[in-house]
């Protein structure tokens, strides 16, 4: 009896171990609640935006980061997405782009399902952690300033 | 009347130029790196086209034959062979790529030890044999049996993959001429295969080319020499049909 506990117990840890995604709810084109119920750190989310093999946002877009050579120009500039969206809808497009443009290349941060030939180590992973979008998320929100280079 | 001849002539050529806006990954480098490809002295993939020119005329195997035993003087028995491949294998009623062909030669009909995709001898032969092609247009087998690995190529070619759900598309479509980080993206055009790439520091497969996009895009490889791999090969071949072979390129 107790072995079949002990056994249902490790079953439901490795469960837990393959990553299940938080819930969350798309409403008028924005998930409005913070995926963790915690508020981003603005600093930590700007070092996720410019680390390449991190965040990789700087492959496509440019943005604000002066001391980073080498931006692409595949997206627009994040400068001054936080006056051009809200919080909840750049959420949206940090968890799942495809959901505002089906034919975006944005690759999707937080899913995992409706993937094709995704390479084993990466396998049941998502982009991000949960924090890691929120942090980014506090940063692109505190981008006001349209101009800014 | 001379800025009328002038007027006249830039609009005769503007449908032409419309009609082929196909760059080979030439266009997209830099000066220096376009120098090294065209000077064949300056061009490391050029060591490995000598490379093979020794090994096309030494007996090898069981058969104590070699590639010019059975092909002759490569100039003229090999020229255009590389700008028609993938071509259809009547043994295993399948597409076949030329390292493929050069691994089965070697197996079956020379009797030695096949070499290894990647390996240095099959780059060097496949070179060499490909360089016999350089500045003739791209010209495709027109086998119908080619027709279904053909689709399937062109469907991977379009597919999203990878957990950055790209396609090859996406980018070398879509996006070619852009840039992804400090990298201009070119139209992905296999003219130059095998080629010298700068970052790897050696000549390499175009298959090997399929392996670096795809681990960017974080997706399961294609191996070399697989069916899929091959598919891809021939639809991009397809792509480029009329496009120059460059064999060997020289990439950044
Ligand atoms: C491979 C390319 C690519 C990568 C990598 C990428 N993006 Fe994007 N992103 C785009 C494109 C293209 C758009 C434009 C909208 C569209 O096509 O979906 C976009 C749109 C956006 C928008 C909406 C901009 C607006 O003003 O509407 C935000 C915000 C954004 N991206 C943030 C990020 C962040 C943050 C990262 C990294 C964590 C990132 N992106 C990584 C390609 C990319
Ligand atoms: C996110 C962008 C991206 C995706 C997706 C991508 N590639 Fe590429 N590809 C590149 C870049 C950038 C280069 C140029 C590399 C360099 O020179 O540094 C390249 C180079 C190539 C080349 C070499 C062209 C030449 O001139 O030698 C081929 C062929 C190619 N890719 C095929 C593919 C195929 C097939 C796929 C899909 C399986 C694919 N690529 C997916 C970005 C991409």
């Amino acid at each position: 009896m107790w072995r079949a506990f002990a056994l249902l117990a490790v079953l439901m840890s490795v469960d837990a171990q393959a990553q299940t995604l938080v819930p969350y709810q798309i409403e008028n084109g924005a998930i409005a609640t913070s995926l963790t119920g915690q508020p981003g750190d603005p600093a930590k989310g700007r070092t996720i935006v410019v680390e390449r093999q991190k965040g990789l946002c700087l492959l496509c877009h440019s943005g604000p980061f002066p001391e980073e050579r080498f931006q692409g120009d595949l997206a627009p500039s994040l400068a001054g997405t936080g006056s051009r969206l809200s919080e909840g809808e750049i959420r949206l497009r940090m968890v799942d782009s495809t959901k505002v443009n089906e034919k975006t290349i944005m690759p999707p941060y937080y899913k995992m399902d409706g993937l094709g030939r995704v390479a084993a180590s990466y396998k049941a992973k998502t982009l991000l952690e949960p924090q890691e979008i929120e942090d980014v998320i506090a940063f692109l929100v505190s981008l006001k300033d349209e101009a800014q280079k | 009347m001379n800025r009328l001849v002038a007027l006249w002539l830039v609009c005769a050529a503007l449908p032409a130029a419309a009609q082929d806006a196909r760059k080979s990954g030439f266009a997209f480098m830099g000066p220096d790196t376009q120098a090294m490809q065209t000077d064949d002295l300056a061009n490391p993939g050029m060591l490995f086209v000598l490379e093979g020119d020794a090994l096309w005329k030494a007996p090898v195997g069981a058969s104590q034959k070699s590639c010019a035993s059975c092909h002759g003087d490569a100039p003229q028995t090999m020229k255009g062979v590389a700008a028609r491949y993938p071509d259809f294998d009547e043994a295993t009623q399948a597409p076949i790529d030329l390292a493929g062909r050069i691994i089965q030669c070697r197996a079956e009909r020379q009797g030695a030890a096949p070499p290894q995709r990647e390996g240095h001898e099959l780059l060097a032969l496949t070179s060499y044999v490909a360089h016999q092609s350089r500045d003739l247009a791209i010209a495709p087998a027109q086998d119908a049996r080619l027709a279904s690995a053909r689709a399937q190529g062109a469907a991977l070619y379009s597919t999203r993959m990878g957990q950055l759900n790209f396609s090859c598309a996406q980018c070398h479509d879509d996006n070619a001429g852009g840039h992804l980080g400090a990298a201009p993206i070119p139209q992905a055009h296999p003219t130059g295969y095998p080629l010298y790439r700068l970052e790897w520091q050696a000549l390499g497969s175009l298959q090997r080319r399929f392996r670096n996009c795809l681990s960017g895009m974080r997706a399961e490889p294609i191996s070399a020499g697989s069916a899929d791999a091959i598919a891809l090969e021939l639809f991009l071949m397809d792509r480029a049909t009329g496009m120059k072979l460059e064999t060997p390129a020289v990439r950044p």
